[in-house]
């Protein structure tokens, strides 16, 4: 890669970065709230981007490990006295990797469509358990906790401000998008790609194409399950509503309007996806869905390389 | 062993064997739908679901008009038909030759779009439709409905008069010789589009008729399409992709082992056990239940 795009690369992440970190100084608390959400939703979406966009796998089963992440920190945020944020974190991951793991096991046997049919399936079963399970989950309720202070071990605590509570979001979002990044560009990322591109192909070569699937799916459950774990930090409940598949259908629908394969694209096609439902909502009050959802149709027709594929189109011409 | 055995109440199984052959049959409507109209077009209905729900509405709808629940189930199945049709023209006909997985996004922002519609014109509050008729017959303790009886043998109807569409009618002939080869098809003078256009109408057709029949035994609400999709869904991977007599055979076996289940569990859990057997199926027999090996 030549010198100068990496440059331009560095210098709008690092303009992007600046703004928000300022947004929460300048904005008023509503839209504050908003753009912090807009960041986990992002990073949600862009943990499914690997799946979509690198290995060429729908995941329709993204909520599972979102919503494994939110109970994985309500757990520690209920059982351990004092409530630590680290704790949650881990607990969180942890939660989030079993059942990714769990998940990646059976579903990666399966190709294009019956891969996102499995995985959907999969996460209503994580559903109805957590629907049912009412001793432990609070069931249709679920459970509401209060938030942990913001603590470095030993040196450090407070408790979140909404300026504070955004930044921290936005140092994981930061890291995980770097982290990312970096695991897409490595030669692990190129066999994702090479799967994408021609399984069968990756698999002559002799790459063992199931682990690497494997492998996958779980990093991008993992990183689901971080932004579970930052939801639920932020709004201090956990529901089941955040397992049901329409949250990965969303988590789709951020990918596709975004533009797939950028990891940048689905966070932009979370903000764009917000917006508009915040802008068509203010009009069509609950029912917001019918705009957006024929939005959709309409780019999934007319756009299929998503805001940033068309963007980077037009400006190449 | 032998106490086990006397325990078991014989009664409440033979009447959940019929229950889960009632729903088995209804399931079977739905699901046949969407495998044929995997099965030619590749295309995943995310939006199958809605159909039935937009099935049950129009029954409702029409039912309150004309006061007649055989004239609703004709009329709402027509209806969506059509609704079927416009939407595969205006959606899906575009998306041909792309890839499979950009339908199913396509047909989740239909879905989307019909369910939130559906709650926008009919409120949140569930309708009810009136049962045609109410006689019941004994069943051992119980009162059984003879319309749940009726529903399985018209669900069967519908599904036997298709399959000898499929078979003997000459529109009929034209879809399985899609279904083998569309390139073939189409040189053979075959009108693809048209009868990618039919296969989808008839599918939205039969999931309406089913959402009518099935409408008297719960309330119709703009979401009870979710559930069964998700269901159609299993039977459709279990009874093996686009073969139509594996997804009956998967739906019947699937409604009554849920039956069985819901015996010892609440009915919400019994719903684990078709996953439970989704995964084996994934795990041992991947191209289906119920279709020969492949070879």
């Amino acid at each position: 890669m030549s010198k100068r795009p990496t440059i331009i690369y560095w210098a709008g992440f690092a303009i992007i970065l600046a703004l928000l970190i300022i947004a929460p100084l300048v904005l008023p608390e509503f839209w504050r709230r908003f753009v912090t959400e807009i960041l986990i939703w992002g990073l949600l979406a862009m943990s499914s981007d690997i799946l979509i966009g690198y290995t060429g796998m729908v995941s329709f089963g993204h909520s599972a490990f979102f919503g494994l992440g939110m109970y994985g920190a309500a757990a520690a945020l209920l059982m351990v006295r004092p409530p630590n944020l680290w704790l949650a974190l881990a607990y969180g991951l942890v939660g989030s990797a079993a059942v990714a793991a769990f998940v990646a096991y059976f579903s990666t046997r399966m190709r294009d469509i019956y891969f996102a049919i499995t995985t959907l399936i999969f996460s209503q079963i994580f559903y109805v358990i957590i629907f049912t399970w009412t001793e432990v989950t609070g069931g249709e309720n679920g459970l509401s906790f209060r938030r942990p202070p913001l603590a470095i071990p030993g040196l450090y605590s407070a408790p979140f401000t909404s300026e504070t509570l955004h930044w921290f979001v936005l140092a994981m979002v930061t890291a995980s998008y770097l982290i990312l990044r970096r695991i897409t560009r490595s030669p692990f990322g190129m066999v994702l790609q090479s799967i994408r591109e021609n399984e069968a192909r990756t698999r002559a070569i002799g790459y063992p194409v199931e682990r690497y699937k494997i492998v996958a799916v779980m990093l991008s459950g993992l990183f689901a399950g971080l932004a579970g774990v930052l939801y639920a930090i932020q709004n201090r409940f956990a529901a089941p509503d955040f397992v049901y598949f329409l949250v990965s259908g969303e988590t789709v629908i951020f990918n596709v309007i975004g533009g797939i394969g950028t990891l940048i694209g689905p966070i932009a096609g979370a903000a764009f996806f917000l917006l508009l439902r915040e802008g068509f909502s203010r009009f069509f009050t609950e029912y917001y869905l019918i705009p957006v959802g024929i939005i959709f149709i309409a780019m999934v027709i007319f756009m299929p390389q998503g805001l940033l594929g068309f963007a980077r189109r037009w400006l190449n011409r | 062993m032998l106490d086990v055995l006397h325990n078991i109440p014989w009664d409440v199984i033979v009447i959940q064997t019929i229950n889960g052959i009632v729903t088995g049959m209804i399931l079977a409507l739905i699901a046949s739908g969407l495998t044929l109209i995997f099965g030619i077009m590749d295309v995943v209905n995310f939006a199958h679901g809605e159909l039935f729900m937009f099935g049950a509405y129009m029954g409702v709808v029409v039912m309150a008009a004309t006061g007649s629940f055989w004239l609703a189930l004709v009329l709402a199945t027509l209806i969506v038909a059509l609704i079927g049709a416009g939407l595969q023209i205006t959606t899906l006909r575009p998306l041909l030759g792309r890839d499979p997985l950009t339908t199913i996004l396509a047909t989740f922002g239909i879905s989307l779009v019909m369910q939130n519609y559906a709650l926008w014109q009919f409120g949140p509050v569930a309708r009810k439709i009136p049962e045609p008729f109410t006689g019941q017959f004994t069943l051992f303790y119980l009162q059984y409905p003879w319309y749940r009886v009726l529903i399985a043998v018209l669900s069967g109807a519908i599904i036997g008069g298709f399959w000898l569409f499929l078979k003997y009618g000459t529109y009929g002939i034209w879809i399985r010789a899609t279904t083998q080869d569309r390139v073939m098809a189409q040189a053979m003078g075959i009108p693809v589009p048209w009868v990618h256009t039919a296969v989808f109408a008839i599918g939205a057709g039969m999931a309406a008729a089913s959402g009518v029949l099935f409408g008297p035994l719960v309330g119709v609400n703009h979401a009870m399409g979710l559930d069964w999709v998700l269901k159609a869904f299993i039977v459709v991977v279990v009874g093996g992709m686009g073969s139509l007599g594996g997804s009956i055979a998967a739906s019947i076996f699937i409604s009554l082992l849920e039956a069985y289940a819901a015996i010892w569990v609440s009915p919400a859990q019994a719903v684990i056990v078709s996953f439970v057997v989704l995964i084996l199926t994934l795990l041992f027999r991947p191209t289906g239940l119920f279709v020969p090996t492949p070879k």
